[in-house]
């Protein structure tokens, strides 16, 4: 029950986050070693070889998604998704203020593997400490040479531009994310074409989390192999966790994939507060859909958490114990995406807004079990249809809720119901009707 | 129009490919001159970056951080989010909200907020991008002085400030 520093090895340094330091350290071997001794499919190919999958949320192949960029002399670009909004995730964070350089240092090898000489960090506005520890060490790169015209006198540009966003979710969507980074409103376009054809300036685009970025120095300095030995299955490697909520002990850990979910949230983070049990957790940010107590002792691994109904997502870990009420807590949670719709597609724009709708019925006491299956087909109507997947990520943790903990949301409704009825507790749907028929108003 | 604003608008667009990627620089920089995105403020970026004011302001209103009205130049942002909802983060922000009546803050954009980033020093704050937390509700009184008396909020509960520690991270090499 311990954690495994790799991208979290030296973040205790002070000064880390400057170049002296970060190269005292041993930092800028790898960029260095990738432009000057290999060559760039090579990079390219233990990229692939590690099998590290992106850390942002969907698990792609990062070597795979970079391999899919086109050759030739066209403009390509880099984009880093600093966009960490996803509630529950705040490992990027965490990276990005102790330890710039090690991103600057990953959007190098990034870049050189997908070819592109124009990269851009997509940060949130809200990171304005972090932003510009960032601005700093991108500046302090410029003038070492690392970043800039002839990089470690290797035949490879590359400029980088950290820019900082302004509020909204649904920038982290990397086609939104294209788009606010054009100066334009964050909607998420249709895709194909994908970024890898069709991305910034419409110019082949590889988009990588900050996380999946860090990741590249340490395969490349130590090769794929090394990667590959940490981890299980197809889950190789590292993760930053971001353990939050209802445990004692909140923060980040870095483990080895395929470790249990109960070393993690109970032997890490501490578990719930003293006397209290964890209720159900969200695995992957507030997007994933929840999983239950027994779920615990499954191996945190993307494959594990897929097949258990749900996904590792951002590798944050939100755990509500057992004195959360659900239907507070799945409001909240739809309200949060309601806000952040950007109102593109319909599905997400009204859905998003009737879910949160009727969960307020379920609070006032307006709502019969009926308004259960009804929402369950407003998620329904939600799942696939849109262009992203936001309105999904409301969806799926909702119908999740409902399913696991049915029994609640019906108790909640019919005590709501005889609350604002102003009568004791009534157990039957209809005494509420038989209330407002002889004219009982709202409490 | 104020010359170090033009001369930050033209920098932003220096810096891409294509200039109008320089829309969210340009309008933070306006707002941060005039506290909001005001029709002045948006005039004065679409004479500097040749882009119509309509096109900003919608582009503007998308947005969480950018001001579409005069709320105040300073902002408190309270997370209650789904991590902090948990943690109690309402009675927290409800709190706040009341000393800020009370005590008759102005000019500051206070408003709850969704997920900052921040979920592992829940409940927490944002105050002009100073990350302040855990928080509890009894901190609402001096928080909200601090702000109105224009102090720093809570010294050594920042995020980025020295020595700054989580209450529970005595555990060795805590990250």
């Amino acid at each position: 029950m311990s954690e495994l520093k790799i991208l979290t090895e030296h973040l205790d340094e002070p000064l880390l986050h400057e170049m002296e330091t970060y190269e005292r350290l041993g930092g800028y071997k790898a960029a260095r070693k990738a432009l000057t001794e290999m060559a760039p499919e090579e990079v390219l190919e233990q990229l692939e070889a590690s099998g590290l999958r992106g850390r942002g949320g969907a698990g792609f192949s990062m070597g795979k998604k970079a391999s899919f960029i086109p050759r030739g002399t066209m403009d390509k670009y880099l984009c880093c998704n600093a966009d960490e909004s996803e509630p529950g995730a705040f490992k990027d964070r965490l990276l990005m203020q102790r330890n710039p350089h090690l991103l600057v240092e990953g959007c190098i090898i990034g870049a050189l593997a997908a070819g592109a000489n124009k990269g851009f960090i997509f940060i949130r506005g809200e990171y304005e400490i972090q932003a510009k520890i960032l601005d700093a060490a991108v500046v302090e790169a410029y003038e070492k040479g690392y970043l800039g015209k002839g990089i470690f006198g290797a035949d490879f540009d590359l400029e980088l531009v950290v820019h900082r966003g302004q509020g909204a979710y649904i920038c982290g969507e990397e086609s939104a994310l294209l788009d606010a980074l054009e100066g334009k409103r964050g909607n998420p376009r249709l895709k194909p074409p994908f970024p890898a054809s069709q991305g910034l300036y419409r110019g082949p685009t590889l988009i990588n989390n900050v996380e999946t970025l860090c990741n590249t120095p340490a395969i490349i300095e130590k090769g794929a192999d090394w990667f590959t030995a940490m981890g299980e299955g197809k889950s190789t490697g590292t993760k930053l966790v971001s353990v939050s909520g209802n445990v004692q002990r909140p923060g980040n850990y870095e483990i080895e994939l395929g470790i249990k979910v109960r070393e993690i949230v109970e032997g890490l983070a501490g578990g719930p507060p003293e006397g209290r049990k964890v209720k159900c957790f969200f695995p992957g940010g507030s997007s994933a859909p929840v999983l239950t107590a027994d779920a615990l002792d499954l191996p945190y691994t993307f494959e594990a958490m897929a097949e258990a109904g749900s996904m590792l997502g951002s590798g944050s870990i939100i755990v509500v114990d057992d004195s959360q009420p659900l239907v507070p807590l799945a409001l909240r949670l739809a309200e949060f995406y309601r806000h952040e719709s950007c109102g593109k597609c319909v599905p997400c724009r009204e859905g998003t807004n009737w879910t949160v709708k009727m969960l307020e019925r379920i609070d006032d006491g307006e709502a019969t079990p009926v308004d259960l299956h009804i929402m369950s087909e407003v998620q329904e109507n939600i799942i696939g249809n849109c262009l992203c997947v936001l309105g999904d990520s409301m969806a799926m943790p909702i119908g999740s809720m409902i399913k696991h903990f049915r029994e609640e949301f019906e108790t909640h409704i019919d005590e709501a119901r005889a609350h604002r009825n102003g009568g004791a507790a009534v157990g039957e749907h209809d005494a509420g009707e038989l209330a407002s028929a002889v004219g009982a108003g709202p409490q | 129009m104020p010359e170090a604003l033009r001369t930050s608008i033209v920098a932003a667009m220096q810096r891409y490919p294509d200039s109008r990627s320089a829309v969210l620089p340009a309008l933070a920089a306006a707002q941060e001159v005039h506290g909001w995105c005001s029709p002045e403020a948006i005039h004065q970026v679409a004479a500097v970056m040749q882009v119509t004011p309509a096109y900003l302001s919608s582009v503007g209103s998308f947005y969480d951080m950018l001001r579409t009205e005069p709320i105040g130049d300073r902002y408190v942002f309270v997370c209650t989010s789904v991590a902090c909802h948990v943690r109690h983060a309402k009675e927290v922000y409800d709190a706040i909200a009341e000393e800020a009546r009370d005590q008759g803050l102005e000019g500051v954009d206070l408003r709850e907020f969704e997920c900052l980033g921040a979920c592992d020093m829940a409940p927490m704050a944002s105050v002009d991008g100073r990350y302040i937390g855990p928080l509890e509700t009894s901190d609402a009184q001096e928080l909200v002085a601090a702000v109105k008396e224009g102090r720093e909020v809570l010294p050594g509960r920042g995020l980025a400030d020295p020595g700054y520690a989580l209450p529970w991270e005595s555990r060795e090499g805590a990250s």
